[in-house]
């Protein structure tokens, strides 16, 4: 259960920016290879954000697919979940995108 | 208290110390002189890690100021943590120290594993060890009776170690240059590979009581290891494993990782581990 940690992340972070802002909204990128459960993070989200400037905050939270690029054929495909493999049947792939975890924005006042 | 360690941040942390180590301490006048093997750290910051600075940074507004406006972040959720990380890794790289993040399930034998390295190592290359479990200090006190100086981290209800909790650790073991920390990360195959805590390997212990679906059904665990111990092949005989399903379903998530059978209880595959640490080990500065 490591998004109660990744989510209290967030809360820190947007505290540590914008302490004295009541924030309405934020806004989280978790891309399909980032290893951290979209859904977990939304179950963890009122819970952590209670007491704090977040308290009421709605969740976005966007999930931009994965994006690799196969080392022996060089083509560059959207893997079909968590493990990446190439049409060709390759393995050895390169991660280009979908790792991210970040926030985007936050709405205030 | 203790002047070198301890912050705000989650999991308590205890130091025991080898008389031997006691001894170097109080001869070099370096920190931690209690005069106590076992001592628990209370909560306080740090004066020259500092974990909690974070460089200033710029915020976008993208409507007026006092009504209803979104502000961009773009900001990783984890950089805290990465920070944090890079700050241990430059730490352990500028005292020439070698720190292993050892990942595994539990019960797939870390801490037979590392009291075995103890003894295969001793009087060749010093280690110490982070311990991090959710509760009690079993495995530092088989760690101290093995022989090491150890830090135990207990996570409470954290199901990992993050780079504060090493930062603290690293300024209560204070090791030497020249020489290992092994950190054993708590038993769990999901979270601890989120969390980058600074160290310059990951090696992820598997057994062979364990099924070769794990690097499948784990990815994000495997994708990042540099070495995989496969554990435990004493009992091959007597267990329905496939090493040859194991190798292929690692390579499939992680083709550049290194797999190395072993056995932690007989030392069958023991010195190729010993010749992965002693590689990458720096030379003592001083």
């Amino acid at each position: 259960m490591h998004e109660l940690a990744i989510t209290e992340g967030v809360i820190d972070a947007v505290t540590g920016r914008l302490p004295d802002e009541r924030i309405t909204c934020v806004c989280l990128e978790i891309g399909a290879l980032s290893g951290v459960a979209a859904d977990s993070v939304r179950f963890c989200f009122d819970l952590v954000t209670e007491g704090t400037n977040l308290e009421g905050a709605r969740l976005e939270i966007t999930e931009p697919p994965g994006l690799c690029r196969c080392r022996i054929c060089g083509v560059n495909f959207e893997p079909d979940g968590p493990i990446a493999i190439c049409p060709c049947g390759s393995a050895e792939v390169t991660v280009l995108a979908g790792q991210d975890l970040k926030i985007t924005s936050v709405q205030v006042g | 208290m203790c002047a070198t360690c301890g912050c705000s941040s989650g999991g308590t942390i205890r130091l025991m110390v080898t008389e031997h180590d006691r001894d170097h301490r109080l001869g070099h006048g370096r920190g931690h002189d209690h005069g106590h093997a076992d001592h628990e750290h209370a909560d306080h910051e740090h004066s020259d890690h500092g974990p909690h600075q974070h460089p200033p940074a710029e915020v976008h507004t993208l409507a007026a100021p006092d009504g209803p406006r979104t502000i961009e972040l773009q900001q990783k959720v984890l950089a805290k943590n990465d920070e944090i990380a890079q700050r241990n890794r430059d730490w352990l790289e500028e005292r020439g120290i070698l720190a292993v993040n050892l990942m595994s399930s539990p019960g797939a034998g870390k801490t037979t594993l590392l009291e075995a390295t103890m003894r295969g190592l001793a009087g060749k290359v010093a280690i110490s060890v982070v311990e991090g479990d959710q509760e009690t200090a079993l495995d530092a006190t088989r760690i101290l009776a093995a022989g090491s100086s150890v830090v135990q981290i207990n996570t409470g209800v954290g199901c990992h170690l993050d780079a504060d909790m090493l930062a603290r650790a690293l300024r209560c073991l204070d090791p030497q240059s020249g020489s290992i920390v092994m950190i054993e990360n708590v038993g769990n195959l999901v979270c601890p590979a989120l969390f980058d805590l600074g160290e310059q390997a990951r090696v992820v212990l598997a057994s062979v009581t364990e099924g070769a679906d794990k690097p499948l059904k784990y990815p994000h665990m495997f994708r990042q290891a540099d070495l995989v111990l496969l554990n435990k092949t004493d009992l091959l005989p007597y267990v329905d494993f496939d090493v040859r399903e194991y190798a292929s379903g690692l390579r499939k998530v992680s083709p550049d990782a290194l797999l190395l059978q072993m056995s932690a209880t007989t030392g069958d595959g023991m010195d190729t581990w010993y010749d992965w640490l002693r590689r990458r080990t720096p030379v003592p500065s001083e």
